[in-house]
């Protein structure tokens, strides 16, 4: 069975690879390499497989999930400028991919104990694009 | 990873099978065959799959993408009369089965044109007709 719980936040981001020019960063990325950054409303949904225990009925504690993504997520994200503020989009452009494979990174550690298995991150950049990863390594 | 980015048209049709009789095409489709045909605000998701490449962090460019899109289908269906307008549905009733089986096909066939890389490939159009009528086609499952 699969059990998803959705949390927002917003953030800046610029579209930028620190290792090309401003040039071809504004071929690559367009509008969205301003270097002054933009902004979005992101909303993750973390998604849980598992099988719901016989005592709790649940494969797990939604409201554990929560507190787990707002701990290790929504603190680090909420209302900063990620390439500046927030590990690793130093260095690692922050596309809703990269940001997914982030997501996947700061919370397995984390969901591997209390029942469950995660199982997918979804991240919506705005309604009209989202991701979906899968653990999977490129 | 995949990556799916949402379109919207709104065009009219007609369900209305060649073969049937008038009551026969009454039964099958009821309001649906009203022969002045009703519209639609269809909502399309199309999903590309590949690994993110590292020099800009995406599995698609989605400017590429919407460009694709705008051809193969914003131009052909948005405000159109499906049955008039279209060649592929004057002989095929544009039921949304068939309409994304049309979609799916224009994008895979203009795909590589697209995107020549071995990565992103197509792999999914989900359309919904109305917010509660969904349908949906993948990779390789074309008949």
């Amino acid at each position: 069975m699969l059990i998803t719980k959705r949390v927002e936040f917003s953030a800046s981001h610029v579209c930028r690879n620190p290792a090309l020019s401003d040039r071809e960063n504004e071929e690559l990325f367009g509008a969205a390499a301003n270097p002054h950054g933009h902004g979005h409303n992101y909303v993750i949904e973390v998604t849980m497989e598992g099988e719901p225990d016989p005592v709790s009925g649940m494969v797990l504690d939604l409201k554990k999930l929560k507190d787990v993504v707002n701990r290790e997520v929504i603190e680090a994200y909420d209302h900063r400028f990620l390439n500046y503020e927030v590990e690793p989009f130093n260095r690692v452009v922050p596309t809703p991919e990269n940001i997914a494979v982030d997501i996947w990174k700061r919370l397995e550690p984390s969901l591997s104990k209390d029942g469950g298995r995660l199982h997918a991150i979804r991240v919506y950049e705005t309604p009209d694009l989202y991701v979906d990863y899968f653990g999977e390594t490129a | 990873m995949r990556v799916t980015r949402k379109y919207r048209f709104s065009a009219s049709h007609r369900l209305h099978a060649p073969s049937l009789s008038d009551a026969g095409n009454e039964e099958l489709y009821g309001k649906c065959n009203n022969p002045y045909g009703h519209g639609h605000n269809y909502e399309i998701e199309v999903s590309a799959r590949g690994p993110v490449e590292e020099r800009s962090g995406r599995v698609i460019d989605p400017r590429a993408l919407d460009r694709l899109v705008e051809e193969q289908v914003l131009q052909a269906f948005d405000n159109k009369n499906l049955n008039a307008e279209s060649a592929v549905f004057h002989n095929v009733v544009p039921t949304t089965e068939n309409l994304a089986r049309e979609i799916h096909r224009r994008l895979q066939a203009n795909w590589r044109a697209a995107f020549p890389a071995p990565w992103p490939v197509l792999d999914k159009i989900r359309i919904a007709e109305t917010p509660r009528n969904i349908f949906e086609v993948s990779e390789n499952e074309q008949a």
